[in-house]
């Protein structure tokens, strides 16, 4: 306690205001580097963060878990094995928050559901290892639609969370609290889940970046299952180089994920995203921008972001997604299908929620399920519960399998003749709480354009491209071959070289 | 396909499912999904006979692991977070032997 | 009911629990009788987030177990999930194999009565076993116990091929043998490790019409007596149930029943109307399993000589009869320990008697194999080369196998110890007989007296010679010196 005193003290010396400045301002590679070579403590940094998230959490509501003597310990500790001359770690000493579906043994779990509030998961997600090992401190859990089923986080069970560009907007979903803590600067860094868009659709809402991995990229081991074959995590961070690094941590073959994928290297993300993209091949969907209702300013956004990739020699393409008006129709049949059969475990029997007065044992799954689960998680299962039940798996079930071939197939065509897609991330910018909630098909209309990458698992990335004249932040999505997530960075590195959206910070956290 | 669902229907997937669901509930799912079943619809525009599903993302194959037994985690994690119990056991309402 | 001419038609569905060391999709032990809830982990329970990963050996045991059975082996196979709520499947779906399962259309010839008949086989595949449930002593809750939950458990589906209650007994044994000889399972059915489910029903002919009865499922039959017992009471049944009501399998429908081995009947379960939709769907977790050719040559080039095969051998080559050999076969340690013992020069016929007398005697009264027994081949063999050289007479021999249950001693130790070597030295014998000889005249008389006491004296002082010697004399050569003096 002294300690911490004495830490809280220093903080509001005026030689560490300019710190604290600095670190509103530092991006985690630069973080890391500084704490490795003594120039912040650990401790320090965790200390601006936590009074980041006191101040600015109480309206954001990025948060479910704040493990405050949590991240004081391993920071202390951290900061002992540096004094020692040790190296903790790729991350040493770098806070992160973590979505709130990864389970922790040292921190519930709760996918923000009451179904599964105050579950204290057995073991650690693999990323959650990962982390530790590389040095990495775990700041907090963060909010999300429940079970990661909606696009703007209003469906957590437990609270909503605001976007720190406009308060009365959604920070969008479902790893809404991840990303809002990194745009609010509560954590440098974050991981978030993405079944469907979940990472890019509030990285593009907040005005970071976001990356949804290759599918069989980063072990699902621990990842609260959703829809298990298009389930992925991945990082949120400031810029792309923020990415790679924690991508370089959570990346890699795990044995306890059997559709984890064995590589022959191990990638270095950092070092691969320097090379300049002159003569690099990049993609325009036609059938994207034909579609109506995408954002005029969005429009023009991407155009600009398109004109600079032109500028550092890249070559742009039209190219055919011709099945990329099935793909929302096609996600929603088979996440939905594998959801209904992933959430059959939460039935009051051996964890989590149990109604407090069932008649018999039916019951106990019956009530437990009713009270527990909100309306979308539970229209989910229904939907999902129908299209596999007898008589409907041909014409639902098996039919989108089927269309996700084509769709799998059209960007197996479009990779052959460009390296990187380059497309809108939604096509709208942040919209109102509350806009939304109650007619869900629009609500799934959200993730036109991220939803194909989940279905055929490649990988696709968010970056911050403008803003709108509300000053709402505009994103502009990068989609990749399998595992060549090396070329999604280094080309949004190479765009946040010459531009500084990535490096606005919203006026109410500074 | 099949025309929008019934409230019948809707009541028969929440007794699969496993959720009480109130009559408001029900009237609610059942417009909120035919309207959902109506646009998943427009997949029929597409003819897939000759085209091969794909359940997986990526095309891996013949994933194992050795056998080889470790010790159980103990039975108090076991029952760590377990709704009730009877010493070692998971407790439920009598499920009626069969 | 007796003067009506009927058909049985039977299928049937096995689980069999396999020998592994770990369980299917983690590595908990795979272990029986482990205090509650011990061999849990967070994958077996269904923790959040937890994935599966296939046991190997597993999944090679099944294909084991499918060539033995001559069936196919499918070049391409998945897992599907199956869903069901029941609180002994902490997901509540369970991880089988549903349109593409790892073997198909096979063969186990069966043999009753000496007639030989070849069962069909539709499937074998694996899938996930459930937990247990007990209700027993509580009143108004039920307890769960994951440690079975994830075993591997293969399950077998026949045609339906058999006819009788006897016919699907002999083929639950032999399914036994196979799977014991393979080593795949120990097929202890007191623990549960194969359980039986007959599909049952009739074709009646009347009046030249023929009439089929709606098709009863009984569930979860944990012996080859309850299969007979079950199956018969239900021929019975449908037959009254028939005749009663002339319900058929076109007019009825299937249903499900229970045993109850204490009454002695069957019993409707009642079912909900939506139990049967399990949705299917291929596991999302789980890759698929493309076998090639090379995998199965290995497998099949390491298969040891199945039951069958073994039984006519040993019919043939050391005269067993059919119900012998058959016990003798059944479980592969005890008859490859036979044969350990036949290779170090040990005499067929005594060894044949021992395996069949005493060893399975013992066996039997502690309700384990004979290999289980744990005599190792060489005694075994030495005791019966004691009894084909002469050294001890079969009676002595059976004193002996006791005594070596509990000691490590070899038969020849315990025969000293226990003065129980044959006496078989002409001169010693020589004088028992003549002491015996003097002390009954009358006996000696009537023994050399053609008649009706004649044989009968001879018995007695037979006894009275192997009495005298404690029983070391040896029988045959004592009637030889006893001819001789007696002059007959
Ligand atoms: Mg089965
Ligand atoms: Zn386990």
């Amino acid at each position: 306690m002294d300690r911490f005193l004495k830490c809280r003290e220093c903080l509001q010396t005026k030689k560490m205001k300019n710190v604290i400045e600095d670190i509103l301002k530092m991006t985690a590679t630069e973080l890391v580097k500084d704490i490795k070579t003594g120039k912040l403590t650990a401790r320090q940094v965790v200390e601006f963060y936590l009074r980041q998230i006191e101040r600015c959490d109480r309206e954001m509501g990025a948060f479910i878990s704040i493990l405050d003597d949590h991240a004081r310990t391993d920071a202390d500790k951290i900061d002992s094995r540096i004094a020692a001359g040790e190296n903790p770690g790729p991350l040493s000493g770098l806070p992160i928050a973590i979505k709130d579906n990864m389970c922790t043994d040292f921190a519930p779990t709760t996918c923000a559901s009451k179904i599964l509030i105050d579950y204290r998961p057995p073991y650690n997600a693999h990323v959650v290892e990962q982390l530790q090992k590389a040095g990495a401190i775990v700041i907090g859990k963060t909010n999300l639609d429940e079970f990661a089923m909606g696009s703007s986080t209003e469906n957590s069970g437990i609270k909503i969370t605001r976007n720190p560009w406009a308060p009365d907007r959604v920070p969008g979903g479902s790893s809404g609290g991840s990303g809002v803590a990194v745009a609010a600067r509560m954590a440098p860094v974050s991981l978030g889940s993405d079944t469907g868009g979940s990472i890019r659709l509030p990285a593009a809402f907040c005005g970071i970046c976001g990356l949804k991995p290759t599918y069989g990229r980063v072990s699902r081991y621990g990842l609260v299952a959703y829809g298990s074959s298009l389930d992925q995590i991945g990082p949120f961070g400031c810029d792309a180089r923020d990415i790679a690094l924690v991508l370089n941590t959570i990346a890699g073959y795990d044995h306890r994920d059997s559709t984890s994928v064995p590589l022959e290297h191990a990638a270095d993300f950092t070092a691969a995203m320097e090379k300049p993209i002159a003569g690099l091949k990049i993609g325009i969907v036609k059938e994207y921008h034909a579609q109506g209702g995408i954002d005029p300013e969005i429009t023009q956004a991407i155009e600009q972001a398109i004109k600079v990739f032109e500028q550092s020699g890249a070559k742009i393409i039209d190219v055919d997604l011709p099945h990329t008006d099935y793909a929302v129709a096609c996600y929603y049949l088979v996440a939905t299908a594998e959801a209904s059969s992933n959430l059959a475990r939460y039935d009051g029997v051996h964890y989590g929620y149990r109604t407090p007065n069932p008649t018999d044992y039916i019951d106990v799954y019956s009530s437990s399920r009713a009270e527990g689960f909100g309306d979308e998680v539970k229209r989910r299962i229904m939907l999902g519960t129908y299209v596999l039940s007898a008589g409907y798996y041909d014409a639902y079930y098996l039919k989108a399998l089927k269309v996700r071939t084509l769709i799998k197939q059209d960007f197996d065509k479009v990779f052959e003749k460009v390296d990187v897609i380059c497309a809108p991330v939604a096509p709208t910018p942040a919209f109102k709480i509350g806009e939304k909630v109650n007619d869900p098909l629009t609500m799934y209309l959200s993730d036109i354009f991220t939803i194909s990458a989940n279905l055929a698992g490649i990988p696709a990335l968010a970056i911050p491209c403008g803003f709108t004249n509300n000053n709402l932040p505009i994103g502009l999505q990068l989609l990749g071959k399998h595992f060549d997530e090396e070329t999604l960075l280094r080309t949004a590195w190479d765009y946040q070289k010459k531009t500084d959206f990535h490096r606005q910070i919203p006026e109410m956290v500074k | 396909m099949t025309d929008a669902i019934t409230e019948q229907e809707v009541r028969h997937v929440a007794k699969l499912s496993r959720l009480k669901l109130t009559d408001e509930q029900v009237r609610q799912f059942t417009r909120q999904m035919s309207d959902i079943l109506a646009y998943v619809k427009k997949l029929n525009e597409l003819d897939t006979a000759n085209v091969k599903p794909t359940a997986h993302a990526a095309p891996l194959r013949n994933v194992f692991r050795e056998d080889k037994a470790a010790a159980g985690m103990g039975v108090e994690k076991v029952l760590q977070n377990a709704p009730d119990r009877d010493g070692p056991f998971f407790k439920v309402p009598r499920v009626l032997a069969d | 009911m007796s003067d009506i001419a009927y058909k049985v038609i039977i299928g049937l569905e096995i689980h069999i629990q396999l020998a592994t060391e770990s369980k299917m999709f983690c590595s908990c032990p795979n272990h029986f009788g482990d205090p509650p809830n011990s061999n849990v982990c967070p994958v077996c329970m269904g923790s959040p987030g937890v994935l599966p990963v296939m046991n190997k050996k597993a999944y090679e045991y099944a294909v084991r177990t499918a060539l033995a059975l001559n069936c196919q082996i499918a070049k391409f196979t998945k897992w599907d999930r199956k869903s069901y709520y029941y609180p002994d499947l902490p997901k509540n779906y369970q991880i089988s194999q549903y349109d593409l399962p790892l073997s198909y259309d096979g063969l186990l010839e069966i043999s009753v009565n000496g007639e030989h008949k070849q069962i069909r086989i539709r499937r074998v595949h694996l899938e996930e076993d459930a937990g247990k449930l007990l209700h027993e002593g509580n009143v108004g809750f039920s307890q769960v116990d994951l440690n079975r939950t994830g075993a591997p458990l293969m399950e077998i589906v026949t045609e339906p091929d058999l006819s009788s209650a006897e016919e699907a007994r002999v083929f639950g044994a032999e399914l036994r043998a196979l799977v014991r000889t393979l080593g795949v399972s120990e097929a202890n059915m007191q623990e549960g490790h194969m359980r039986l489910e007959p599909n049952i029903n009739l074709a009646i002919q009347k009046d030249g019409k023929e009439y089929r009865t709606p098709i009863t499922e009984v569930k979860n039959l944990g012996s080859l007596r309850a299969l007979e017992r079950a199956i018969s009471y239900e021929i019975n049944r449908q037959i009254a149930d028939w005749q009663q009501t002339g319900i058929t399998l076109e007019t009825g429908t299937k249903s499900t029943r229970g045993w109850d081995d204490n009454q002695g009947v069957t019993v409707l379960q009642r079912e909900k109307e939506e139990a049967h939709d399990y949705r299917y769907f291929p596991d999302p977790d789980l890759v698929p399993v493309v076998v090639e050719q090379l995998w199965v040559d290995e497998i099949k080039k390491n298969l040891p000589e199945l039951p069958m095969i073994r039984r006519v051998r040993f019919r043939k080559d050391f005269g067993f009869n059919e119900k012998d050999a058959a016990t003798l076969v059944e479980d592969r340690e005890t008859a490859d320990l036979f044969e350990n013992a036949l290779t170090l020069g040990t005499p067929v016929k005594t060894l044949c008697n021992h395996f069949i007398g005493f060893w399975s005697m013992h066996a039997n009264q502690r309700n384990i194999t004979i290999a289980q027994l744990g005599i190792s081949a060489q005694r075994i063999a030495m005791l019966a080369k004691m009894v084909g050289e002469g050294k001890i007479n079969p009676t002595a021999a059976a004193v002996i196998a006791e005594k070596m249950l509990v000691c490590t001693d070899d038969p020849q130790v315990i025969a000293e110890r226990e003065k129980l070597i044959q006496v078989s030295d002409v001169s010693a014998l020589e004088t028992i007989i003549d002491e015996v000889l003097a002390a009954n005249p009358k006996a000696m008389e009537d023994a050399r007296t053609p008649g009706k006491k004649q044989q009968k004296s001879v018995g007695f002082l037979l006894g009275q010679v192997m009495q005298k010697s404690r029983g070391q004399a040896n029988p045959q050569v004592v009637s030889e010196i006893l001819g001789r003096k007696i002059g007959n």
